[in-house]
């Protein structure tokens, strides 16, 4: 099993994106942190709004109007270069793009040409990226790609209203890994599908990875998603990253209310029947934030500080030794001594790495460095 | 909604818009901002009141030969604003009396087929059936059956055995306006037919009517507005192009009887244009159209917000240091010194 | 296919309604101004002729009005319009015959250029949103919103009379030249078609350039746009992605379009003086020429039924999705 490789591959640091401008702009992204790896499957969830999509769609320059990046950088690392996207202009982005990161929109429906044969949307790219390939060469690969993903290649004059929505995602799989990039950025890949073919879909997916060794950022809103496939999960709440941690960490002994919150919020297929927590009240209006740590209204474990005081994005104060790094934006964490964690929030990371250990699904993460 | 499919317990949210929501309210603030509304709305202002008032600020008979003078055209003076025509008479009171027969027939001919397209279009597409097939189908053929060449026909027989009159002649015009309107509108109500309110209004044993006109009427209203515009723009196209060709009675003064007496005596021809005479019932036509039209846009950016500089005015985008024009699939990058600030805190 | 067959069965209904209304518009007519019309005639005419006009029109007969209903069919299928008054002894068909081309010429050319060239335009306005052409909106929507007639006042004045540019009217110069398949005769033809065409261009254009930017707008917002671009396709690739989506509708807005371009063409040949329907037209409204009058009528209806019917064809080539058997 191949797959993390340990080198840093793309690095978001302090990444902050706005819809409008001056007094009126809302702040959709609030100075975003996050490392991926080579070969890891990042998982970023949240609830509607909270930015996750915005933070995708940024990374990769990809944002339409009125969004507005407005600070941080976005490091593409590999062996030959280390490029901020930010800085990049519009010949490097194209070189960097799909070259190196492509991605997988949420429908396929929209992300195809209605009205253009799947085949030359897929020999399209390579004409623009592999001028060496002639038509035939380009068709040839077209339809290797099509195999790769598990459509017959006659399927290549179809058009998109031809194929069923899960072979729609597969083309868009296929095209995005044309040229096989070291990263492929999916803003809910599957939302759109029935559970069967979502399930094939990814199954295919982590095949692919282990053959091709690319990096997945994976964007939804299904955290159950995340812990089975993902490597590593950030959690996000209103444009903010309030908790990074392995998948099993994250899973077992979530840091932040929120993700505690989220994870308690549906009933649980497997385990013990357990009570529903929830989360009381609603996301909030990112036109109207509360000052203070922005889930503070909602949160039952509400303190004085938390009310006037922004916790920083860092490591909780209790990190069993030996452990992998996490990160978590939560007064509970400061260490302080008149600070009670809840023991629901301080559950041991060892423990949760004892259960990772039993469950071979989740593979073994490294996270996001503190900076 | 994998929750009810059940893939995995643990769900957030189904989808994330790319926008963040809350665009709604920003685009109530922005409907009186915009110019195109406002210009078109002050424009059509200045022709109703002409329409109501016109008649009586005209300074002379539209139809008097004023002086005995040789059979040519006097260009504007101090006394005749407008100057005059072949037979003396002066332009400027035929314009201030011709434009309430042409803005009546206009409205007229729009509120009619504006209604006839409601009843229409909201009958269809609320029963559908066999009602639906057959409007459906009458709508059709009166969209690609060509208006004009069958007006002339009718009016080439009606004006012959009765005298024009603008109620007639705005009524036989919305026959063959409606059309349009009917089918956007069939279409809108399909669309809302199953919408759950009105479903729950159905259960509860709402009548059809009271369906139609409280729960469904309301929401069409911007739809409606912009097919009784178009039907307006339509009326004034038509009513000139008939008073244009002479085929209503040539003294009953409009904008495009004057049109056309300054045809038939070859105003644009001659070799001192006499542009006096064909110039302002041609820009009132044309300005009026224009004003209704500028509304219609205004409305259509409303509906659809992608026609509008999604948020951000070209003059906000220099403001904030942004080319004006972004390229898509690179998204623009301003580093404020507020945000400079916060990252080396 | 079954657009095109659902089409064609529109068509063939259109056709059937405007026959059968061309035929009860004078027997509807209170004051019956047809029978006043033959009456200014007689004792010009042979009597065959007013026989003729007698049982075109249901005067003097008693035949009922389906007998004169199908005695109507069975004219038009073999292509008697009747006598024209004003050209007597000509018929009706032989009137239309020679305007009918010079119409088709002017209106067929000038529209394609119209909408070829508007379609243009619509992209690049959309594309450079806010560069010069969206300032020129307004006066574009001006133009649209003015009468075809009062547009080609304008350019004769200007054009013609005063620059002197072009001639001022008829389809060629009729005081030295005879029609033929030579220089002299093409090159006449053309300099007189110049500012019709052009009155017809700008009078249309507007509309093709406003729809197109407004498509190609909600297209640019669409998933496969964006994929384009970031596939790093050449920014021409890119907007063709957008465009080849965006025309659909106006191809498809194409049969709504064209009865207001040839309505507005018939106008425009009446101040260019230029031979086609409508001059004719005009003729025949000025001397109640009402066999005429209804067989202009008939042609037109035709005619942007058949233009009608190659816009959907093309359109069902443009759309993929139309083409699917099911």
């Amino acid at each position: 099993m191949i797959t993390v490789t340990g080198e840093p591959l793309l690095e978001v640091r302090g990444l902050c994106v706005d819809y409008g401008s001056g007094d009126s702009a809302v702040h959709a992204v609030v100075g975003a942190d996050l490392t991926l790896h080579g070969g890891e499957v990042f998982g970023l969830a949240g609830e509607s709004g909270s930015g996750k999509s915005t933070l995708a769609y940024s990374i990769a320059r990809l944002l339409r109007m009125p969004g507005v990046i407005t600070g941080g950088e976005v490091v593409f690392r590999d062996a030959e270069r280390s490029v901020n996207l930010l800085d990049a202009d519009v010949q490097q982005l194209r070189e960097l793009r799909w070259n190196q990161i492509a991605v997988v929109l949420q429908s396929a429906m929209n992300a195809l040409n209605p009205v253009m044969q799947i085949g030359t949307q897929l020999t399209d790219v390579l004409q623009a990226h592999r001028p060496d390939l002639d038509r035939a060469a380009r068709r040839d690969r077209a339809g290797e790609l099509l195999d790769m993903v598990g459509i017959p290649r006659g399927r290549l004059s179809a058009y998109p209203h031809e194929l069923s929505g899960g072979m729609r995602q597969r083309v868009m799989i296929a095209m995005a890994l044309a040229l096989e990039p070291r990263l492929l950025i999916m803003d809910e890949p599957t939302t759109a599908l029935d559970v069967v073919t979502q399930r094939e879909i990814l199954e295919e997916l982590m095949d692919l990875r282990e053959r091709l060794g690319f990096a997945v950022l994976f964007i939804t809103h299904d955290l159950s998603l995340l812990i089975e496939i993902a490597d590593t999960i950030a959690v996000m709440y209103a444009g903010r990253l309030v908790e990074s941690a392995a998948a099993g960490q994250l899973y077992r002994a979530p840091r932040h209310p929120y993700s505690y919150g989220l994870l308690n919020s549906f009933p649980s297929l497997h385990g013990p029947r357990e009570a529903m927590i929830g989360i009381a009240g609603s996301p909030p209006d990112l036109r109207q934030l509360p000052d203070g740590c922005v889930f503070h209204p909602r949160c039952k474990y509400v303190m004085e500080r938390c009310k006037h005081e922004s916790p920083p994005l860092v490591s909780p104060a209790t990190v069993s030794p030996g452990a992998p790094p996490r990160l978590v934006s939560c007064w509970l964490h400061d260490g302080a001594p008149e600070t009670s964690t809840p023991a629901e929030l301080a559950v041991p990371d060892d423990l949760a790495m004892a259960g990772a250990a039993a469950a071979p699904a989740v593979a073994s993460p490294t996270t996001g460095s503190a900076s | 909604m994998s929750a009810i499919t059940g893939t995995g317990p643990l769900i957030v949210e189904p989808i994330e818009p790319i926008i963040p929501s809350g665009r709604r309210r920003t685009r109530m603030l922005q409907l009186p901002k915009s110019a195109k509304i406002r210009v078109g709305l002050a424009l059509a202002l200045f022709f109703t009141l002409l329409a109501i008032l016109g008649p009586y600020l005209a300074p002379f008979d539209p139809n008097a030969s004023l002086t005995t003078t040789t059979g040519i055209p006097q260009a504007p003076s101090i006394h005749h604003l407008l100057g005059t025509t072949q037979v003396q008479q002066d332009v400027l009171s035929q314009l201030l009396a011709g434009g309430r027969s042409t803005i009546l027939v206009a409205l007229i001919a729009g509120i009619v087929a504006t209604a006839l397209a409601v009843l229409f279009g909201v009958a269809a597409g609320y029963y559908g059936g066999w009602l639906d097939d057959l409007l459906s189908m009458l709508a059709n053929i009166f969209l690609v059956l060509p208006a004009l060449p069958l007006l002339i026909v009718i009016f080439g027989f009606l004006s012959k055995s009765a005298a024009p009159n603008d109620l007639l002649i705005g009524l036989v015009i919305s026959i063959t306006g409606w059309a349009f309107g009917a089918r956007v509108l069939r279409a809108q109500t399909l669309s809302m037919r199953n919408r759950d309110y009105v479903t729950s209004a159905r259960i509860i044993g709402e009548r059809g009517w009271r369906i139609m006109m409280f729960e469904i009427l309301p929401n069409l209203v911007p739809i409606v507005a912009t097919s009784f515009l178009f039907t307006v723009i339509y009326g004034v196209g038509a009513y000139t192009a008939l008073s244009f060709l002479g085929v209503i009675s040539v003294s009953h003064w409009s904008w495009g009887t004057m049109l056309y007496w300054a045809q038939s005596a070859q105003a644009a021809q001659q070799v001192h244009v006499e542009w006096w005479w064909f110039l302002p019932p041609g820009l009132a036509v044309g300005l009026f159209g224009t004003a209704l039209a500028l509304l219609n846009f205004g409305i259509d950016e409303f509906i659809n917000p992608r026609l509008r500089a999604a948020g951000l005015s070209r003059r906000a985008l220099r403001r904030a240091g942004l080319p004006s024009r972004v390229q898509l699939g690179l998204t623009p990058v301003i580093r404020t010194r507020a945000q400079a600030e916060r990252r080396s805190a | 296919m079954r657009l095109i067959a659902r089409r064609i069965v529109l068509y063939l209904l259109t056709a059937i309604v405007a026959i059968t209304v061309n035929f009860f518009i004078p027997r509807l007519m209170p004051g019956n101004p047809v029978e006043v019309a033959i009456g200014h005639i007689e004792g010009q005419v042979t009597p065959a002729t007013i026989h003729a006009l007698d049982l075109q029109y249901g005067l003097n007969t008693k035949l009922s009005l389906i007998g004169q209903y199908f005695h109507y069919l069975d004219q038009l299928v073999h292509g008697n319009l009747g006598i024209s008054f004003s050209s007597y002894p000509a018929t009706v068909t032989s009137v239309i015959r020679s305007a009918l081309p010079w119409t088709l010429g002017l209106v067929g050319l000038a529209t394609i250029l119209s909408f070829v060239a508007g379609t243009l335009l619509g992209i690049v306005a959309a594309w450079r949103r806010g560069s010069w052409l969206d300032n020129l909106l307004p006066a574009m929507t001006f133009f649209q919103a003015a009468p075809y007639f009062f547009v080609a006042i304008l350019i004769v004045a200007v054009f013609a009379t005063k620059l002197g540019w072009f001639p001022q009217n008829s389809g060629y110069d009729t005081t030295t030249l005879n029609p033929g398949l030579n220089w002299p005769f093409l090159s006449s033809l053309l300099d007189h078609a110049v500012l019709p065409a052009l009155t017809i261009v700008v009078g249309s254009i507007a509309g093709w350039i406003i729809g197109m930017r407004n498509m190609m707008l909600t297209t640019m917002d669409e998933d496969y746009v964006l994929i384009a671009a970031a596939k790093g396709l050449s920014n021409r690739k890119v907007i063709g992605y957008a465009a080849r989506n965006a025309i659909l509708p106006s191809v498809s807005g194409f049969s709504l379009a064209i009865g207001f371009v040839v309505s507005g063409s018939l106008l425009t040949e009446i101040v260019f003086s230029y031979p086609g329907l409508g001059y004719i037209l005009l003729q025949a409204i000025g001397s109640e020429d009402y066999p005429l009058l209804q067989g202009i009528f008939l042609i037109i209806t035709f005619t942007v039924l058949a233009a009608n019917l190659i816009a959907d064809f093309t359109y069902s080539f443009l759309d993929p999705r139309t083409r699917q058997e099911a």
